[in-house]
């Protein structure tokens, strides 16, 4: 049996809840006193909530463990403090080794600094050493693709190639224990594949890797044993197979995954689930066609809603809205319906997307979902060859040049 | 059988327990040491970019204090003829301008340090004393940049340096502990409350007119003189006119006064700072 390079014993972390800015103002300590001077004798009792509870594990060296579970399961909590970011309310950790955190890509750059210097910068900050960064400067470089662009002030780069430069200088991290959050779906597809190789290579090498992922393919061919987090403790610890097929299970019987409404049964309705059920792909929430698709929605009914609004709507990774629908007058009668949309196509550049549904019965809202897992969409690129000049949209087209009498010239082409 | 287990080599591991609570002042020197090339990174990062992002880049460090001096010779001096201990005025101010402005914007950017960094500390672990730590240091190259000028103006005023030239570093050394130790306090307090940071510049205000700024320390009556050196700045500042130039009075007694308000200062900031460090994350 392998040595345990991390064990924990009840890690616990409790964060006050109902303070919409986590930092005050010192001017309404004051004014909140002057108001009423007696008020902070009388603490009024703040409410808290467990990210996490009890959570004890361990993890061997070499092992490759994978944590899943909803958003606000407490997964990355734990990576917090694991890492050493924030500390455990409860409970402690023991860690033989050097740990690298790689929560975000791209921590520490700073937009005025060149490719070259945010990359001993970035280095630095994830806990590489200066000798450690020149032996693997040309790899890093090699591996980003941005040679030429290395004394460029990295404002001026593409997002493309900021987050080939960030991944490399991240991805070549060598500590005894990687920490790593979902940041792998980043870049273009090409890169994304080259990410996941080399994550792969990560896994396979002996380290020892802990993984937060939603994507359970990613998971299934990474990791060796899987904890399974749910409400901040943990449900099921075990064999990849094994725990990946009760979550999966889990989630097909109806259990709301990543539902806020999970938390508050007894609701009016509630959003149970969302797939792509055409084109089919071996993953219900990744596209890899441009059309034509359809999404479901199941959302399940308590009472009856008979005057019904609904919305949808579809945000890229950095929030931006890409479409919305609304539909009014719905009548629902209690049970289980599907919210069905089907699109001649999605021509969206490839990514992570998130959908967003909601349910209004009468102007009040029922239920608002921020759906999860993310949409994936892995199509082909149809696009300028040069990262800075991907647009948002994702269209194959034709193009020809022809006189004015329509008769086809040279340089016709097919993007 | 057969085959012998392979003896894996132990390396040594550094094994990290992470507990709710630490202990009053647990300073944990060897780690902050193994990260003393962050530090570097930190006050290289800081010294480019604050070059990078000005139209004129460095002269800015000589500007800054030259232009002040111009001014605070002409209308304290020239106009209003405030005794400057036989030194030419522009002498004379510009010695206490140097360590006051190095002070003044090191304290400053300590304040802001935490909260600028908030990403960062959201998402990786390094002992945060860095933080403040690289700020203070990162000044010190403004300041070298303005000395050289202060060079210069001793050769115009033909000012001989003498032996107490020597002591110099040591005046420069209570400067940045004192920017260090309320940078601790003001850096974790201004990640709580934001407003920490509009506060800095009217205390930096009224403090320099507490400290031997535009008028030398003998025009405070004896025996207030202890009192007022409990402003470690007074015995700084004092100190460095008395180092480069020979005029002025040894700040013996006083300095020593000061080193202990320093020491007091560091000592609660490193208490305060720690106790904040682990959940620094949770808040800013």
């Amino acid at each position: 049996m392998r040595e345990a390079v991390i064990q924990t014993e009840r890690l616990g972390k409790r964060y006050r809840i109902g303070e919409r800015e986590p930092y005050r103002a010192l001017r309404h300590i004051l004014g909140e006193t002057l108001k009423s001077p007696l008020r902070i004798f009388r603490r009024t009792r703040p409410s808290y909530f467990w990210a996490l509870k009890d959570v004890s594990f361990e993890v061997r060296e070499g092992e490759v463990l994978g944590l899943i579970g909803r958003n606000g399961a407490g997964k990355t909590t734990l990576l917090k403090i694991l890492s050493r970011i924030t500390r455990p309310t409860d409970g402690h950790a023991e860690i033989r080794g050097r740990v690298g955190s790689l929560l975000e890509v791209g921590t520490g750059f700073h937009p005025e600094l060149t490719g070259r210097e945010n990359t001993y910068l970035s280095g630095a900050i994830l806990g590489m050493s200066k000798k450690e960064i020149d032996a693997k400067f040309d790899s890093i470089v090699d591996f980003a693709e941005i040679e030429k662009f290395l004394d460029t002030p990295v404002k001026h780069y593409s997002s493309g190639m900021f987050v080939r430069l960030a991944f490399s200088v991240a991805a070549h991290l060598e500590p005894d224990i990687l920490l790593v959050d979902e940041v792998l779906a980043v870049g273009d597809i090409a890169f994304q594949k080259k990410c996941l190789g080399k994550m792969g290579d990560v896994a396979h090498g002996g380290r020892t890797v802990v993984f937060v992922s939603h994507q359970m393919n990613q998971i299934r061919r990474l990791c060796q044993r899987v904890v399974w987090f749910d409400a901040g403790q943990i449900r099921k610890n075990g064999p990849t197979a094994e725990v990946v097929g009760a979550y999966e299970g889990a989630m097909a019987a109806g259990e709301v995954v990543g539902s806020p409404a999970a938390a508050t049964p007894g609701g009016k309705a509630r959003f149970l689930r969302w797939e792509i059920v055409e084109p089919r792909a071996s993953e219900p929430h990744l596209l890899s066609s441009l059309g034509p698709v359809t999404v479901n929605f199941e959302v399940r009914v308590n009472e009856p809603v008979l005057r019904g609004h609904h919305g949808a709507a579809l945000f890229n990774a950095e929030r931006q809205l890409m479409w919305a629908w609304a539909t009014d007058d719905l009548r629902l009668e209690p049970g289980s319906h599907l919210l069905s949309y089907t699109f001649p196509m999605l021509p969206l550049r490839p990514g992570v997307y998130a959908w967003q549904v909601s349910l209004w019965d009468d102007r009040t809202l029922l239920e608002l979902w921020d759906c999860l897992p993310e949409m994936i969409i892995a199509t082909e690129v149809h696009q300028h060859p040069l990262d800075e000049w991907n647009g948002v949209l994702n269209i194959p087209c034709n193009f020809h040049v022809s006189d004015g009498r329509g008769m086809r010239l040279a340089g016709s082409a097919r993007i | 059988m057969g085959i012998a287990p392979i003896q894996v080599a132990h390396f040594e591991r550094p094994v990290v327990r992470i507990t709710a609570r630490r202990g009053w002042l647990q300073l944990e020197l060897r780690e902050l040491w193994s990260y003393r090339e962050l530090l570097y990174f930190f006050v290289w990062r800081d010294v480019k970019i604050r070059y990078k992002q000005t139209a004129i880049g460095a002269a800015w460090a000589v500007l800054q204090p030259f232009l002040t001096m111009v001014v605070f010779s002409l209308f304290f001096g020239a106009l209003a003829k405030i005794p400057s201990q036989g030194l030419p005025y522009p002498v004379f101010y510009y010695c206490a301008l140097l360590p006051w402005m190095y002070f003044a914007s090191a304290l400053q950017n300590a304040t802001n340090t935490v909260v600028e960094h908030q990403r960062v500390i959201t998402k990786v672990y390094f002992p945060r004393l860095v933080l403040p730590l690289a700020s203070v240091l990162s000044g010190l190259v403004d300041f070298a940049i303005g000395f050289v000028v202060f060079l210069a103006m001793m050769l115009y005023y033909g000012i001989v340096p003498t032996r107490t030239t020597l002591l110099l570093p040591v005046f420069l050394l209570l400067a940045v502990l004192t920017a260090l130790g309320l940078g601790l306090w003001l850096s974790a307090l201004n990640a709580l409350y934001r407003d920490v940071k509009y506060v800095v510049p009217f205390l930096l205000q009224f403090w320099m007119f507490a400290s031997p700024v535009v008028y030398p320390s003998a025009l405070v009556p004896e025996r207030w003189r202890w009192l007022y050196a409990l402003n470690p700045m007074a015995g700084v500042i004092e100190g460095f006119r008395w180092a480069l130039t020979g005029h002025g009075q040894p700040p013996g007694g006083m300095l020593l006064v000061s080193a202990g308000m320093v020491a007091v200062t560091i000592l609660g900031g490193l208490i305060y700072f720690q106790k904040m460090e682990g959940t620094i994350a949770d808040v800013v």
